[in-house]
């Protein structure tokens, strides 16, 4: 099974890497996935994606028969955790977790302990739909190249969210950020790294203190770290003081962060979903003033993916639900800023005219900004340097002194 | 049916301390009186002949009811019926209920244990009582609830634990005439264990300590 | 079922049943924490924020314990008897069913500088237009997670104190006391204290040992720079490299030791307040004027801590049915079913499987347990104090010592993940609690009952289920309620032993408070303590319906 994938997979790399699998092989997986449950195990801490995660296996059910079972994390390392620990104990087939919401950290991880099943993103049969020249970041995961072993569904970018009514001209670059958090002390946090958010926060900072930046895209060089990243650590020491609670405490994560901002505790906060504003406005827990804002320099911005473990019990069932998020009307349904307000992952000049349709017809939302407005988007660095950055940030700032 | 109940040496020790010896023979209608001040061992004789005795206490001896040997017995099988201080009736159960409980299943069908519980009721004057819950009755009712179902199980011979102690004087005498009536219309050999005198004379047998030594009243 | 051969071993099976899991689960994390040179204890030396998340297990647990223990006594002591107390037992007995997350949720809406105290008083009281940038939540000290573990606590012990009570004669020695010149608090702490503690003091041990060591109470209140010790433990299992398994075993480890600890020295604490009251006693105490004192200071502590839990519960109510909700708005500004009505779907699946796996461990429980006592009292076997440790083994042994290694055994035998197992693991920490709600009731029975029973010529069999059952039906059913109430409240086991594929209420309610939104969160926390009450709520109304025309089965408080 591996084997002939990998042949597959192979071949199709070296002949036409967006030539999907044949249709033959495909209604074979189909076939196998008919009736299967697969545990989709995805982070399960906002209601309107567990929604459209519902909206997904509906969808599943309706098309292929396969049913998603919602397996909802508090964190995305709970699900490794756990394919790491069935391996330890010898679970070679049959393990619990069949498609996991992953990027980043958590794939280099899985990847380099070949605790993954693939390659099978470029063969699933929407492949060619994807947009890979437009957005390299579908292929390219923390630098890290996918090949194959994820299979994206949505782009994030980070804004910055603040309820005009109480900000009137937001800080757009990070060293005016810098002096309205000195100016307004206590009204600006991030949450707390390790998480995910409070560390691309982090990698944010860097971007706009570091030197180069570009020596992010490289794994990290132990030899002139400490230099490289000083600056970063400079900027931090002099707004700490200034940050929410005087930096004595942090949000968990980034809905923490969100309910902070709803609650008037921060006047600046930020998610890596430039639609999340518009979808909490929708959803009604979010002032109707709220709006976002991006640096004009550009900031981070990445793809989510899907990965398949390689003991999944139901690993056709898995490959049919990454497809299916491929789907031009359940793209169109995750950007819907009333629905989640994900950004889609496919080429909209390479989709039919009825499909391009369901994108054109979506607003875009009170308070998202439009694409040329949401400035450039920063490539991820190296996932060596968000370990390092999140390590060290616990010892400087994550123990009380 | 019934027969002598018979105490063959029956000695019950706790530690080296001597708290019961009895050798005597009880016949069908007869009741003997144990009669002794708190804590000198009545309870104690009571539990043996029961069955119940704590593990605290060690005893040997005979006790032989119409012949049997019930020495070592269960107390469920032992066919011996008692009478506590209180009444004792079974606060989940109506009155009908609590005597039901205490008919054999050798009585059989609807009819007929319904016909033994009326008959049983109409016997102790509580015609009618057997759907009335035990906590709405009156004292002296309760009682004869209480000896009624104990005569329903149709035991081999009867304990009576101070019956009457709780109950005020004018009823304290009526209910122990009906006991003791019925003690002699069943023929039940019966064990009467007090510390009142009048008590012990109105059951009108031999009277002795939990020593077996006699009193004279 | 009763059957003589098999009861006579039901005490020592569910000693076994008590004692195994914990012993294979200590092995368990004993063994990776000393492997490969100890290298766990290596790593865990390195984390800087060893010594903080140490301290705080012992400060957060030790004032939790000896706060809650404080106001526990000083209700008994000087409410007890009164009006007050029937309506403080009548308040705090439904907080003791309200599970540890849904308390700490509600706790932390209540205190937060944006929460309901605080929109409550501003603008008018406080001038606050936003919330005030104070440190209340997650603070470095520990000290909403400790007033959490005192809201969740308290009523704990009281209960047990209530239960205790009869058997120390205390009203009696109460009045001899006081009629020897003495107030009341003198004389309670002369001549009930003494044997009232005896009986509080594996329940104060166990409310140690837990609140050293609470997870998810800690992960919502608690310090986040560094989390208390058994917090980091957890997220170091759940790392995803797995690289500190090793790390979280010795931690766990440590935890363990720091608990033994805290426990010797609060025996050395015993000792030391023993000899002080028998000081006092000689000195011959009265302190009248502590009276007073005292009783305005239980009737404050008793409403401070049943209004904490009541009204985050009720805050947590109202944001599940809140649309925007701005500071400082003390209601929100619309109302709106969205929440309940998107959740319904998952709130049905995750209640009906929670209410499964609660009705599976508290049925084998009351079946253990009532054989257990059923055996007790046919064989006269008299239950030695070793037994009783036995009992409170899972309650005294921290969760996060032991469910990590007995989550591999689960792993290894192919039954993790499953329901069944997840009930299996709850029995454990639901039968103790069974067993403690309904011993005392149980052997309180009127033997005579049996005896009368007997001389009709019923078996002991027939006794069991038609007599003492029935009549004990109420207790009995009460026991079920704590049972399922425990069950309803496991977080640990249910994540661990079900391997994060059993969903339960309370799995899902901890799972969405690092999301922080209050409306969801509301729903699942409601639903938490709805389970529970309903328990309670049967077995109230079942035997009172059952035995309407019953009037000596009514409740004699």
């Amino acid at each position: 099974m591996h084997r002939r994938h990998f042949l597959i997979t192979a071949a199709a790399l070296l002949a036409l890497p967006a030539q999907a699998q044949s249709q033959a092989d495909w209604d074979n997986v189909l076939q196998q996935a008919r009736g299967q449950t697969v545990y989709w195990h995805a982070w399960g801490g906002d209601p309107k994606i567990n929604d459209f995660i519902t909206f997904v296996g509906e969808q599943a059910e309706a098309r292929h028969g396969v049913t998603v079972a919602h397996v909802k994390l508090a964190s995305t390392a709970d699900a490794v955790a756990r394919v790491l620990s069935e391996r330890n104990a010898g679970t070679v087939a049959g393990g619990a977790v069949d498609l996991i919401w992953i990027n980043g950290e958590n794939f280099a991880a899985m990847k380099d302990q070949g605790l993954l099943f693939g390659p099978f993103a470029e063969n699933l049969p929407n492949w060619p739909l994807v947009d890979v020249a437009g957005k390299p970041a579908v292929v390219t995961d923390f630098t890290l190249p996918t090949m194959g072993y994820e299979s994206p569904w949505a782009m994030a970018q980070l804004v910055f969210e603040y309820d005009s009514t109480r900000l009137a001209e937001p800080p757009r670059s990070l060293a005016a950020l810098k002096d309205w958090i000195l100016a307004n002390p206590g009204r600006f946090t991030y949450p707390q790294p390790p998480d995910y958010l409070g560390t691309t926060f982090l990698k944010q900072v860097a971007y706009g203190t570091l030197s180069d930046p570009s020596v992010m895209q490289l794994p990290l060089d132990e030899a002139t770290y400490e230099a490289t990243v000083a600056p970063l650590w400079a900027w931090l020491d002099a707004v700490t003081p200034a940050l929410w609670r005087s930096g004595a405490a942090y949000p968990q994560n980034e809905p923490a962060l969100g309910q902070l901002l709803a609650d008037a505790e921060v006047d600046i906060g930020f998610a890596l979903n430039p639609g999340r504003a518009s979808a909490e406005i929708a959803a009604g827990t979010l002032a109707e003033t709220v709006r976002t804002f991006t640096f004009d320099s550009g900031t981070i911005g990445n793809a989510s993916f899907v990965a398949i473990p390689f003991n999944a019990t139901h690993q056709a069932g898995a490959q049919v639900i990454a497809n299916l998020l491929l789907d031009p009307e359940i793209q169109a349904r995750a950007q819907d800023p009333n629905v989640i307000g994900f950004q889609t992952v496919l080429d909209l000049s390479s989709l039919s005219d009825a499909d391009r349709a369901r994108f054109d017809a979506l607003e875009l939302g009170l308070a998202t900004l439009s694409p040329e407005d949401l400035g450039p988007a920063l490539l991820e660095p190296h996932a060596s340097w968000m370990v390092r950055i999140g390590q060290d940030w616990v010892e400087r700032y994550g123990v009380a002194q | 049916m019934t027969g002598t109940l018979q105490l063959n040496g029956l000695r019950i020790t706790t530690g080296s301390r001597l708290v019961v010896n009895l050798t005597r023979q009880v016949a069908p209608g007869d009741v003997l009186t144990i009669m002794g001040p708190s804590g000198s061992g009545k309870s104690t004789a009571l539990a043996a002949m029961m069955g119940t005795l704590a593990p605290a206490f060690r005893a040997e001896g005979q006790i032989l009811l119409a012949g049997r040997d019930i020495t070592t017995l269960p107390p469920h099988k032992r066919g011996v019926g008692l009478l506590f201080q209180d009444d004792v009736l079974f606060p989940h159960l109506s009155v009908g209920d609590n005597l039901a409980f205490a008919l054999p299943p050798s009585v059989k069908g609807r009819a007929a244990r319904r016909a033994a519980i009326d008959a049983a009721l109409d016997q102790a004057d509580l015609s009618g009582f057997a759907p009335r819950d035990p906590a709405t009755l009156s004292g002296g009712q309760r009682a004869r609830v209480a000896l009624m179902r104990t005569l329903l199980a149709r035991p081999c011979a009867l304990l009576l634990d101070e019956p009457f102690s709780r109950l005020d004087a004018s009823l304290r005498v009526q209910i122990r005439n009906f006991v003791v009536s019925r003690i002699r219309t069943e023929g039940l050999p019966a064990i009467l264990v007090t510390h009142d005198a009048e008590d012990a004379h109105a059951a009108g047998g031999h009277v002795v300590t939990p020593l077996g030594e006699a009193v004279t009243l | 079922m009763i059957t003589g051969g098999l009861l006579r071993w039901a005490p020592r099976l569910t000693l076994a049943l008590l004692i195994l899991p914990v012993a294979a689960g200590l092995l368990g994390t004993l063994i990776p924490a000393f492997a490969n040179d100890a290298n766990g204890f290596h790593a865990l030396l390195d984390w800087p924020g060893l010594r903080p998340a140490a301290l705080l297990s012992l400060t957060t647990g030790v004032s939790a314990t000896a706060m809650s223990l404080a106001i526990t006594l000083v209700l008994v002591a000087s409410l007890w008897g009164t009006r007050f107390f029937g309506l403080i037992q009548h308040v705090l007995a439904p907080l003791l069913s309200v599970p540890h997350a849904a308390a700490a949720l509600g706790l932390a809406f209540l205190i937060a500088p944006s929460g309901w105290i605080v929109r409550l008083l501003s603008p008018w009281a406080t001038g606050w237009e936003q919330p005030p940038d104070l440190l209340i939540l997650n603070d470095p000290y520990g000290l909403s997670l400790t007033l959490g573990l005192v809201t969740k606590e308290v009523p704990f012990l009281f209960l047990m104190a209530l239960a205790a009570l009869p058997q120390t004669d205390g009203a009696r020695r109460m009045n001899v006391a006081q009629s020897l010149g003495a107030g009341r608090i003198a004389a309670f702490v002369i001549s009930v204290l003494p044997s009232l503690y005896r009986q509080l003091r594996l329940p104060v041990y166990a409310v140690l040992a837990y609140s050293m060591t609470a997870v998810e109470m800690a992960m919502i209140l608690g310090p986040t720079r560094p989390n208390t010790l058994s917090a980091q433990v957890v997220i170091w299992m759940a790392d995803p490299t797995l690289r500190f398994q090793a790390t979280a075993a010795a931690g766990a480890v440590l935890q363990l030791g720091l608990v033994v600890l805290a426990l010797a020295g609060w025996r050395g604490l015993e000792r030391l307040a023993r000899r002080g009251m028998v000081s006092l006693a000689r000195a011959g105490l009265r302190a009248h004027a502590l009276d007073a004192i005292a009783r305005s200071l239980a009737i404050g502590a008793g409403t401070v801590t049943a209004g904490a839990l009541g009204l985050g519960l009720a805050g947590l109510a109202t944001w599940s049915v809140a649309g925007l909700w701005s500071f400082p708005a003390a209601l929100p500004d619309t109302l709106t079913l969205t929440t309940w009505a998107r959740a319904a779907p998952d709130l049905a699946r995750t209640g009906a499987l929670t209410l499964g796996i609660a009705v599976t461990a508290t049925t084998l429980s009351l079946a253990l347990v009532l054989a257990c006592l059923e055996a007790e009292h046919r064989y006269a076997l008299s239950p030695d104090a070793r037994s009783l440790w036995v009992l409170y083994l899972p309650l005294l042994v921290p969760q996060v010592a032991f469910l990590p290694g007995l989550q591999f055994a689960a792993l290894r035998s192919g039954i993790e993940g499953h329901w069944l197992a997840v009930a299996a693991a709850h029995l454990v920490f639901v039968l103790p609690y069974v067993f403690l709600s309904l011993a005392p009731s149980w052997r309180a029975w009127d033997t005579r009952l049996s005896v009368a029973g007997l001389s009709l010529g019923a078996t002991p069999a027939r006794v069991f289920w038609r007599l003492r059952l029935p009549v004990l039906l109420r207790p009995v059913l009460t026991a079920a309620a704590v049972g399922m109430a425990v069950s309803v409240g496991q977080y640990l086991p249910t994540l661990l032993i079900g391997g994060g594929r059993v969903e339960t209420v309370t799995t899902e309610a901890v799972a969405l408070s690092s999301g922080g939104n209050r409306r969801l969160i509301g729903t699942y926390a409601l639903l938490q303590m709805l389970l529970p009450a309903a328990g309670f709520a049967l077995a109230l109304l079942v035997p009172a319906w059952l035995f309407r025309n019953r009037r000596g089965m009514a409740v004699t408080a």
